[in-house]
């Protein structure tokens, strides 16, 4: 049964997986930088960089994801992208303007203010989506409700 | 020019219909999921044929990547094959009909395709292509005195609710013009995550609440028992 699941014992799916991990990752990751240049955004980036991380719990198994990505910063990391941006929010607040009103992040070049408040929002997004994505695939791939006396894992 | 876009419209649009009438029709779960994958990598084409890409974006990797994946790993849990259901809902067949004639209604108000003239190629959007909203010369240097409430003499800036300066107009409506319904979106997916943890997280055996299991009881076939044991 274990032998027949088990995807990374099948030579050509761990090769393939092992060969585009990197280029998924980074391509989400592209897609999460250049935001406000080309098409994607934060939404878009995230759930790719997500989709490399479920590729390779799929492959792999969930146990070694979460060896390599501890569930721990996951959840650190959905409240973080969630907060990076209320606070871009709060802080143009501080600094005179309204909620959301980036351009006062840099009141003398408006502009600049303007786009710095949105690629920090888009990392943000993108911050929340992926590790949400990643946590919902985990628990979705849970076989059991609770952990056994002298099991590892969250 | 317009007739090849046309065709290929028509020609995709037929393709994501059959595709939607196989995802009904087929037996097999697991083929439905692909198919719905199927589907939403149609539609991706169709949006990028109407020159939506950031949609076509979302629909490619939301739609045919984490969704189906979700699917599949429902799937696994669920079992393959959808129960027989008898043919035809009559009750159902009738409020589809009635809703989709309702929304065919409502696009009759909508101006047609590529009509140069619609609200949406003639308001706001030149201005924030040609990223010239907020950079009128009162506008740009934004100060504490200079915000975007009218001033003392009672004067707003020229169209500047809001202000746009990043070359991708998609990010600029979502993340300036509609700032606050992104971030309850974010906030939306946030509470998703969280209620996730909250509901599926597996607790150890012998915490408050958690019964401890009896070894005797449980499944041979047990995948996590075989990897814990090698």
């Amino acid at each position: 049964m274990t032998k027949q699941t088990q995807m990374s014992e099948q030579t050509l799916v761990r090769m393939v997986a092992k060969m585009t991990i990197p280029f998924i990752s980074m391509l989400g990751l592209y897609i999460i930088l250049h935001g406000e240049l080309g098409p994607g955004g934060g939404f878009q980036g995230g759930v790719v960089v997500a989709a490399a991380l479920i590729l390779y719990g799929l492959v792999f198994g969930a146990d070694e994801l979460r060896r390599h990505i501890p569930v721990a910063l996951l959840d650190a990391c959905m409240a973080l992208g969630a907060l990076l941006y209320a606070g871009t929010g709060l802080a143009s607040l501080l600094a005179g303007g309204n909620f959301l009103d980036y351009g006062m992040l840099m009141p003398h070049s408006a502009g600049d203010g303007e786009a710095l408040g949105m690629t920090l929002v888009e990392y943000g997004v993108g911050i929340t989506v992926s590790s949400v994505m990643t946590t919902i695939y985990l628990m979705i791939s849970e076989r059991r409700t609770t952990l056994r006396p002298g099991e590892e894992g969250l | 020019m317009l007739e090849e876009i046309l065709t290929l419209d028509v020609f995709l649009l037929i393709l994501v219909a059959a595709t939607a009438v196989a995802v009904i029709q087929v037996d097999c779960l697991f083929s439905a999921t692909i198919l719905a994958g199927i589907y939403s990598l149609l539609m991706a084409v169709v949006w990028t044929n109407m020159h939506a890409l950031d949609v076509a974006f979302t629909e490619a990797s939301v739609g045919a990547g984490i969704s189906t994946v979700l699917l599949l790993g429902a799937l696994v849990l669920c079992g393959r094959f959808a129960k027989r259901e008898q043919p035809v809902h009559w009750p159902g067949l009738l409020v589809c009909t009635l809703t989709g004639a309702m929304l065919i209604y409502g696009t009759l108000d909508m101006p047609k395709f590529g009509d140069p003239d619609a609200p949406i190629h003639t308001l706001r959007v030149p201005g924030m292509i040609r990223q010239d909203i907020g950079k009128h010369h009162t506008a740009a240097p934004r100060t504490q005195q200079a915000k975007h409430e009218a001033d003392a003499s009672g004067k707003h800036h020229p169209q500047d609710d809001y202000n746009g300066h990043v070359p991708n107009t998609v990010t600029t409506l979502l993340a300036a013009y509609r700032g606050y319904d992104t971030m309850f979106e974010t906030t939306v997916i946030f509470v998703a995550g969280v209620s996730m943890l909250l509901l599926l997280r597996r607790r150890r055996e012998g915490e408050l609440g958690v019964p401890v299991s009896n070894p005797s009881h449980r499944k041979p076939d047990d995948l996590a028992d075989g990897r814990s044991a090698s």
